[in-house]
């Protein structure tokens, strides 16, 4: 088949971003295309029932970065979109009691009063600070990233506005800030806390999808990138998706449908048909053409460049920039069918405390080791494990009395000294240290499972596109954020390559399922009248 | 989820309302009846007997005690006697109000100090180089309220006689009832003769049920919050987090209060060469407030005829409310906001505490509030008067 009916544009990714732009795009007149390589829309924000009656979010598992403007244009809810809160987060300890941190302030002061009353106390101070520091960098991911270098006047004002809203905030909000922007996560929390119960699990907040520790310096921004989570205005709340969290990109994709936009799945997409460094379409694995007036990518970086425009197309100061772009896959996912709920040490009654995450992070020392073994190519013996049960709140994840388990783990690094290709055989004992570090907290686990899904980096960058398995399309770190994602000067959703966009997470402002790179990028594109 | 207080397995079965509220992370009574006014009346006629343990306590101790808390508080608790108890507030270095509480001397460099909000790791802040230690003694530590005319009374068929009669406002006395120790202080915050009993937690109930024996003989009712709100309002008793917040939940600079602000300047010693916020606080006494803290009371007159016009009878707000309600002057440009306000059913008036511009807060200014009459928003007359709206002599008698 020849080249087919011509679309505004062409989306190559039908991930959250990809379907987000596509319905903006659709919304506003356009004639758009989204092709998915998978059999089903989501990319990493996916529902997959992966064992039969037990339907996993596969890779992405809590919501909270979502943009609620979003949820409102894109008229979400009306699309079968429901988020629900979660309530607690819960630490558990090897020996002795576990920590649980509750939405009910006078519960939590209690709880963390009987490892430091001190700490009670400040953790609602520290929580004022963080939420300050969210609301203001809430105008920098809601909008383009400032351009530091340009002097038209347009981009002046935007900087001086952000300067302002700064300079509002006082003095010591803005050495705070300083403060966050250069300091490590530990650091940043030793400036409020001493109890280590506490620090552990927030300090994780800071490494997240990074292949850095937590006593890197940098990690503390990270830090607040999670806690600007926010469901209705409020921060620092994060929720499930009813029906996992391929239902943020399922609702989208309606959305995108109920206003025109075509989606495809299980095509595949070898190139992006550039002539003269424009880009008119893209070339299917099967050979097909799909032609295009843009082509919009909603991949990462890496996979944009390198393998769908190709070097030759490219200018080469760009393409090292491109390769340079840290990509870094640190974590590995573990999906558990449960036949029942675990028990965990501390003799907590109800399942109330498992509701919401459960982190393995019992001390600051315990993460940082876990990465040291990361740094020279291993997967940590004893990783740091974020594990939620949506079923819990979500009876339709499972069969009745039934559970599904999800366990984000880290440090697994893509680059393993036997080399990322050789995952696939270290893919059981990964799964095995990751049962085992659980059984140290909750010993009955192994009766508990029935099936399971290990994914390793390696998994995440075969099955779903995540070069070297990095789930943010890009490390969070301040380098590569801003004006500098992915590479200098071309942080606006534009390429190198006329009528080639970019709308993924590796675009600003960012991954962590916030919807806001492919509400942007349409934006953008709509605004220029290119498309 | 809060917890429960000492007096929960007490409370719990005299609260026929089921009405409960979080307060400090602890399950408290709103009102025991689905209408508090049996409880107000017992306030202010008889005796009102109520759970007030989850206010925050400390416990400071050393020889340097007094001189810290002379740093941390407004007032100069170097010069507090033993057994006397002060109400102070403590600000941060700018000035602005963290919290307001008691202090009281047991001697021997030992203090108490209660709070609204969490305090520990703020006093914590200021004690080093000093010999004095900070104990959270929040849950040792159940108090009872005993508010009321027949406070004394009733107290006086419980308690040992002499540790009443003796007993000034604003004194505290050590003593004991059946073998359990208890600290017996002539204070409250309802305005009116009262006390107020420390108690171990683990005597709570058995207080309790010696109290409540005798009770029914002076008028003594068990009371929750929402009678105590109204009764708090009419001595003009200002409250955090409601009538201001303190500087430590405030996002944006403009919610903060000085003490001159709150009300409350008569706390702050500026004799004291040294304290928090000491700066300035000397600063804005030099230059005067920008807002006060003032009561107002509603022209009832012209409030009825609002409703009359209408053919409804004037509106009796229930119970106490807490929430913003604008003030205007004569041309109608807002001058402030009343925090919080009641329908005072003793003195058969509406009545406020506001934050009002200090060039309209003279008392006996005019000024108009907003009341909303059918659905419609109007403005009411309104006069500008001092607190405490109700100060009975037998407070301090």
């Amino acid at each position: 088949m020849a080249a087919t009916q011509k679309y505004d544009a062409v989306i190559v990714g039908g991930g959250h971003n990809g379907l987000t732009c596509a319905a903006y795009l659709a919304k506003a007149g356009k004639k758009v295309l989204v092709l998915e390589k998978r059999n089903v829309l989501g990319g990493a924000a996916v529902s997959e029932e992966v064992f039969p009656g037990f339907t996993f979010s596969v890779c992405s598992y809590v919501v909270s970065l979502f943009r609620p403007r979003i949820i409102r244009e894109l008229e979400l809810a009306k699309h079968g979109l429901q988020i629900i809160p979660l309530d607690c987060s819960y630490s558990p300890q090897i020996d002795g009691p576990g920590l649980a941190r509750w939405g009910d302030a006078g519960r939590t002061r209690r709880e963390v009063g009987r490892f430091s009353k001190k700490d009670a106390e400040v953790l609602a101070e520290f929580g004022l600070e963080m939420k300050k520091m969210s609301f203001f960098a809430r105008n920098i991911i809601d909008e383009l990233a400032p351009d530091p270098t340009s002097f038209k006047p347009s981009e002046l004002m935007r900087l001086m506005k952000l300067g302002n809203r700064f300079k509002e905030f006082g003095s010591d909000f803005i050495y705070l800030h300083n403060k966050l922007l250069t300091m490590s996560s530990v650091d940043f929390l030793d400036m409020y806390f001493e109890s280590e119960i506490l620090k552990a699990p927030m300090a994780v907040s800071g490494i997240i999808g990074t292949f850095l520790g937590v006593r890197s310096p940098g990690t503390a921004y990270v830090l607040l990138h999670h806690y600007m989570g926010e469901i209705d205005g409020v921060f620092r709340s994060w929720g499930f998706a009813k029906g996992g969290t391929g239902e943020i990109s399922m609702s989208i994709a309606r959305a995108a449908q109920s206003y025109g936009a075509e989606l495809r799945c299980g095509v595949d997409v070898a190139a992006i048909k550039i002539k003269n460094n424009v880009a008119s379409g893209v070339v299917l694995a099967n050979g097909d053409e799909i032609e295009a007036k843009n082509v919009i990518s909603g991949c990462d970086p890496r996979r944009t460049f390198l393998k769908f425009v190709g070097e030759q197309n490219l200018q080469p100061d760009f393409v090292d920039q491109i390769k340079r772009f840290k990509m870094r896959g640190s974590s590995g996912k573990v999906n558990l069918a449960l036949d029942k709920l675990p028990t965990f040490k501390d003799g907590r009654e109800g399942d109330q405390h498992l509701r919401g995450d459960i982190a393995i992070a019992p001390s600051i020392d315990y993460l940082e080791k876990a990465y040291d073994e990361a740094k020279y190519g291993e997967f940590s013996k004893r990783p740091y494990i974020n594990i939620v049960i949506p079923s819990l709140s979500d009876p339709t994840l499972a069969p009745p009395g039934k559970h599904v388990m999800s366990c984000f783990v880290q440090y697994a690094p893509y680059k393993i000294k036997e080399g990322p290709e050789h995952w696939p055989k270290l893919r059981d004992a990964f799964g095995e240290t990751v049962i085992d570090t659980i059984a140290e907290y909750a010993p009955d686990i192994r009766e508990c499972i029935t099936h399971k899904q290990v994914l390793t980096p390696w998994d995440l960058e075969q099955e779903f596109g995540l070069t070297e398995g990095n789930i943010f399309h890009g490390e969070l770190s301040l380098e590569q954020l801003l004006f500098m994602r992915p590479a200098v000067g071309w942080a606006r959703y534009r390429t190198p390559v006329v009528n080639l966009w970019m709308c993924g997470s590796g675009t600003h402002p960012g991954g962590g399922v916030m919807g806001a790179p492919g509400e942007l990028a349409a934006k953008t594109m709509l605004k220029s009248g290119e498309v | 989820m809060p917890q429960s207080t000492p007096f929960h397995a007490k409370t719990l079965p005299l609260c026929t309302s089921y009405r409960w509220k979080d307060w400090a992370g602890y399950h408290a009574v709103c009102s025991y009846d689905t209408s508090h006014d049996r409880e107000y009346f017992a306030f202010r006629h008889g005796s009102g007997i109520i759970d007030l343990t989850p206010l925050f306590k400390y416990k400071v101790t050393g020889k340097d005690a007094a001189l810290f808390l002379s740093h941390v508080m407004t007032r100069d608790i170097e010069k507090l006697a033993s057994n006397r108890v002060t109400y102070t507030a403590w600000c941060d270095d700018e000035g602005f109000l963290i919290d307001d509480g008691t202090v009281m001397n047991f001697g021997n460099n030992v203090f108490h100090v209660t709070a609204a909000i969490p305090s520990l790791s703020w006093f914590e802040r200021f004690n080093r180089g000093y010999d004095a230690k900070i104990e959270d003694i929040s849950d040792d530590y159940a108090i009872l309220g005993v508010q009321g005319p027949t406070s004394r009374d009733l107290l006086r068929a419980v308690l040992d006689h002499a540790a009443i009669d003796g007993l000034k406002f604003f004194k505290f006395t050590e003593t004991n009832v059946d073998n359990i120790p208890i600290v017996l202080s002539r204070t409250g915050y309802t305005g009116d003769l009262g006390y107020e009993i420390w108690v171990d937690s683990i005597h709570a109930e058995k207080l309790w049920d010696m109290i409540f024996k005798k009770a029914p003989l002076f008028g003594g009712e068990a009371c929750g919050l929402d009678a105590l709100d109204v009764v708090r309002i009419e001595a003009g008793f200002i409250m955090n987090g409601v009538d201001y917040n303190s500087a430590h939940h405030c996002a944006i600079k403009d919610r903060k209060s000085t003490p001159y602000e709150a009300g409350i300047g008569w706390t702050v010693d500026l004799k004291k060469p040294y304290f928090n916020g000491h700066q300035a606080l000397r600063k804005e006494q030099a230059s005067g407030p920008k807002f006060v803290t003032m009561g107002i009371e509603y022209n009832w007159t012209e409030y009825e005829e609002m409703f009359e016009r209408l053919g409804l009878p004037p509106d009796i707000c229930g119970n106490a409310w807490r929430t913003s309600v604008p003030l205007y002057d004569a041309m109608k440009r807002q001058i402030g906001y009343a925090s919080s306000g009641t329908w005072s059913p003793l003195l058969k008036k509406n009545i406020a505490i506001c934050r009002i511009k200090s060039t309209h807060a003279k008392p006996g200014t005019q000024i108009k509030v907003e009341v909303t009459v059918e659905h419609e928003r109007r403005a009411v007359s309104a006069t500008v008067v001092t607190t405490p709206f109700f100060n009975p002599e037998r407070k301090t008698k």
